[in-house]
């Protein structure tokens, strides 16, 4: 008889774990620019992230929210980060980590679904695509020579790099890889159903990079880093070594889960932001070690913030604009753009202050070196990101 | 002389009738037919199975189907739930100690395992698997989650609701849902009261239960969430609860309409929009016939399905018996879910869950959980966004690892071998076992030998084509 149990499945799925890894790239021309986009998914309560600490409406709006202004960690004489974020301030003080403030769009929708498809597509209010941005603008511009048009999606789904032109690769697990390479790679020629067509293109896809990347890791460094337990931390270590490797890819989305704070909210999300901090936090030490941290840029994103006035279930419904972080080895750190006032608000929600499709024209023109102010992000003018 | 209204239910009959009588309809099933109708509104099909419905024409056959699938959702699961299912309230954590808070979190944890485990078995006992491939559909459609949920008994109960109504009526069913204590917990409507509505519960019974995206306005969900106020549940009993001094009875406006609607009248309005069985007809069209809906044959559906009160009995009759279903360009569109591969394979060669000592069907509810298919632990309020998001790389190559461990080996290799020689005599022909198990022809096992063997099984189970149905 046959036993199918969870560490018959786990033997046969984890043939090889990522072992003995060496020095990269000796003599060779350094590596392209590698972005990082984080998802925080549920709609990140921004105004408990990066708070107006010196506004008295900030506690009046949030009688039982409201981080005491003792605990909040001052940036300025106005803002300050909450005090879970801790582990960011070395990054913040050596001018890597860069705030962008009241990041959004006009007419905002509430839904979470609808509001991730709109920052997935960089698409306006009313239109629905199914292309990711970052698709959306590879395809406009055309793939420079120079463009690696690789993404590996370590964490939820594809959102912004769905579409082909960055033929990206969703790899769950490292131990998977060997498998991959392993992989019959039979393509979907002549498959008239798009079910079977999708499976296998994704296996061809699937074992392509599976043998890329096999032969990358083989040459890259250790990491000795420690990264925080769970989701998050594991997505970030697994990135960390596919960049100090060198693996060909431009993009890597990854996802923390869990903002969706309606109810019972401060305990909770001060343990998200301290996993999202200390994670960062990791990986820009590993990076640093690595030598890579300089071609590294890190993006948070969400589908919006929360409502300015707390809740009556000790939490926060869904709101519009919010802050998001950037992180890098050569970026200009520091704030950007405004904090939308707390006396402005459009239907107890923040006012938007930079729309999120200028700071992909950034991501996309000012980092990767995609052509500035594309149409397909709205012909916004980049900000300048870097040092 | 008969009015109009009242004699359209006779033309329908009158017109399915004629639909009997057309030739498609009134042929008698090839096996491979029985086998995709099978396959389709169950996990698989076996040689029994097939064999039961080869000779019936396509309406007997959909409707042998239904019959049993209504029974036995009307009688409930066949399997024993765990004993703790029984208990009344919710578990609350208020008042507790840490060690005590401690406890109970692994005791909550274990019954979710439990409850998971129950389920997986329930779908591999029961004699009529669609009862449990609505119940699911519902589960991805109302969805609700232990994660956020943490009342395993509550979540037995919404299971137990879901598969009640499974076949009846969708009228019903929204109505009991609305209801339902887990669903008011997971979406936070228990603690919504007239001066702090939590708009949570509203916003998506508009957006996915019923009407769907864009078809309503901010504005409308707003006061909807109002009139939701007060609609709580019981600490004490864990039953539904309506808190009156909680409820918001001013005048609301919502879809156009005004009126100091409750709870109930929203559900009215919404049940009076076409929207909403077009919302239901395009997803029930998902999961039984392609990711590509046709929007017209979704329109005379839903139209059939509101004017016919929300049965959901002949609505599923209509979409069984229709071309679309049994189209050819629609054999094998559909990509298996983790539940279709695991249930159906181990029903469709009577694999038990578990034969060694300390495992048990826990472990398919862990591989399920892996494989993309958490039970009572949807991703989202969105539930399983289904069809090709099913495949990922990783999901790819643990849905190839479980096939390897399921066929790899010598007492596997021993294990085919007698289950192809058992086989009745048409299935022993090799083209005739390649139907039995895949929808459409092998792309990477080659069919070589005319006679069916253990080794040619298990390299169609490794094909990429028994990954659709």
């Amino acid at each position: 008889m046959i036993a199918i149990t969870r560490r018959t499945l786990l033997t046969a799925a984890a043939a090889s774990p990522l072992a003995g890894l060496r020095v990269p790239f000796a003599g060779a021309a350094e590596p392209p620019r590698v972005l990082v986009l984080v998802e925080l998914n549920g709609g990140n309560d921004g105004l408990n992230t990066v708070i107006p600490y010196a506004d008295p409406a900030y506690a009046r709006a949030r009688p039982r929210l409201a981080v005491p202004r003792d605990q909040v960690l001052p940036l300025d004489e106005r803002l300050g980060l909450h005090p879970a974020l801790a582990p960011l301030l070395p990054a913040w003080q050596a001018g890597e980590l860069g705030i962008a403030l009241g990041v959004g769009y006009p007419r905002p929708n509430r839904s979470h679904f609808r509001s991730i498809e709109i920052w997935n597509s960089a698409s306006g209010a009313e239109e629905a695509l199914q292309q990711g941005w970052l698709h959306r603008v590879l395809t406009e511009a055309g793939t420079p020579a120079n463009f690696t048009a690789q993404g590996i999606v370590l964490g939820g789904p594809e959102g912004p790099l769905a579409g082909s032109a960055l033929s990206p690769v969703v790899l769950g697990d490292p131990r998977q890889l060997h498998e991959a390479a392993g992989l019959p790679g039979a393509g979907a020629a002549g498959a008239a159903n798009p079910a079977l067509a999708h499976i296998l293109a994704t296996r061809a896809r699937l074992q392509g990079t599976a043998r890329e990347i096999e032969r990358r890791l083989r040459a890259g460094p250790e990491l000795t880093t420690v990264f925080p337990k769970g989701e998050l931390g594991r997505q970030l270590r697994q990135a960390a070594l596919l960049i100090a490797a060198g693996v060909e890819a431009s993009v890597f989305k990854l996802q923390h889960s869990g903002y969706d704070t309606h109810a019972r909210q401060a305990a909770r999300h001060a343990a998200l932001l301290a996993e999202l901090a200390e994670g960062l936090a990791a990986f820009r030490l590993a990076l640093r070690e690595a030598g890579a941290w300089r071609r590294t840029l890190v993006a948070t994103y969400a589908e919006f913030g929360r409502r300015v006035a707390e809740n009556a279930s000790g939490g926060s419904d869904h709101g519009s604009a919010a802050p998001h972080f950037l992180l890098g080895g050569r970026l200009r750190g520091g704030l950007l753009g405004e904090q939308p006032p707390l006396d402005d608000l459009e239907a107890g929600d923040l006012r938007h202050r930079l729309d999120f499709r200028r700071l992909y024209a950034s991501l996309a023109g000012d980092w990767l070196g995609l052509p500035p102010a594309p149409a397909s992000l709205g012909r916004h003018k980049p900000l300048a990101l870097l040092a | 002389m008969m009015s109009l209204p009242a004699i359209l239910p006779v033309l329908r009959c009158l017109l399915l009738a004629a639909a009997v009588l057309l030739p498609a309809q009134a042929a008698a099933l090839a096996p491979e037919e029985a086998r995709h109708l099978l396959a389709r509104t169950g996990f698989s099909a076996t040689p029994a199975e097939i064999a039961v419905l080869a000779g019936l024409s396509r309406p007997a056959a959909v409707e042998r189907i239904l019959a049993a699938a209504a029974a036995q959702a009307a009688a409930g699961a066949v399997t024993a739930p765990p004993g703790w299912t029984a208990d009344g309230p919710p578990p609350r954590a208020a008042g507790l100690s840490e060690i005590e808070r401690l406890a109970l979190r692994d005791r909550l944890r274990e019954e979710g395992r439990e409850l998971k485990a129950w389920w997986l078995r329930e779908m591999l006992a029961t004699a009529a698997p669609l009862t449990e491939v609505m119940t699911l559909f519902w589960h991805g459609h109302f969805t609700s989650s232990l994660a956020k949920v943490k009342a395993p008994n509550l979540l037995f109960r919404q299971n137990a609701l879901l598969r009640r109504h499974a076949l009846g009526n969708f009228a019903t069913l929204l109505r009991a849902i609305a209801r339902d204590p887990a669903m008011l917990l997971y979406l936070d409507n228990a603690r919504s009261r007239r001066l702090a509505p939590n708009e949570n519960f509203a916003r998506e019974l508009l957006e996915l239960f019923t009407l769907g995206g864009g078809r309503y306005a901010e504005a409308d969900l707003k006061e909807a969430a109002r009139a939701f106020t007060g609609w709580s549940v019981d600490a004490a009993s864990g039953a539904f609860r309506f808190r009156a001094a909680w409820h918001d009875g001013g005048d609301k406006e919502i879809l156009g309409r005004r009126g100091a609607f409750g709870g109930e009248e929203v559900i009215d309005l919404l049940l009076a929009r076409p929207e909403t069985a077009e919302t239901i007809v395009a997803k029930l069209w998902r999961q039984f016939v392609s990711d590509e809906p046709d929007d017209a044959e979704v329109q005379r559906l839903a139209a059939l399905f509101r004017d016919g009160g929300y049965e959901i009995r002949p609505l599923l009759a209509a979409l069984l018996a229709g071309d679309a279903f049994w189209a050819a360009e629609n054999r094998g569109r559909l990509v298996k879910s983790p539940v279709d591969l695991i249930v159906g394979t181990l029903r469709l060669f009577a694999l038990p869950p578990f034969d060694q000592p300390g495992g048990d069907a826990r472990d398919l509810a862990w591989l399920s959980r892996r494989l993309g298919q958490d039970l009572f632990d949807p991703p989202d309020v969105k539930g399983w966004p289904g069809g090709t998001a099913w495949i990922t790389g990783a999901s790819l190559l643990d849905r190839q690892a479980l096939i390897t461990r399921i066929t790899g080996g010598a007492r596997q290799a021993d294990f085919f071998d007698r289950w192809a020689a058992a086989l009745p005599e048409p299935w022993q022909d090799a083209s005739a076992a390649t139907l039995l198990l895949l929808p459409l022809q092998p792309v990477d096992a080659a069919v070589l030998d005319r006679r069916t063997s253990g080794a040619l099984l298990r390299s169609l189970l490794a094909d990429p084509v028994y990954q659709v149905k």
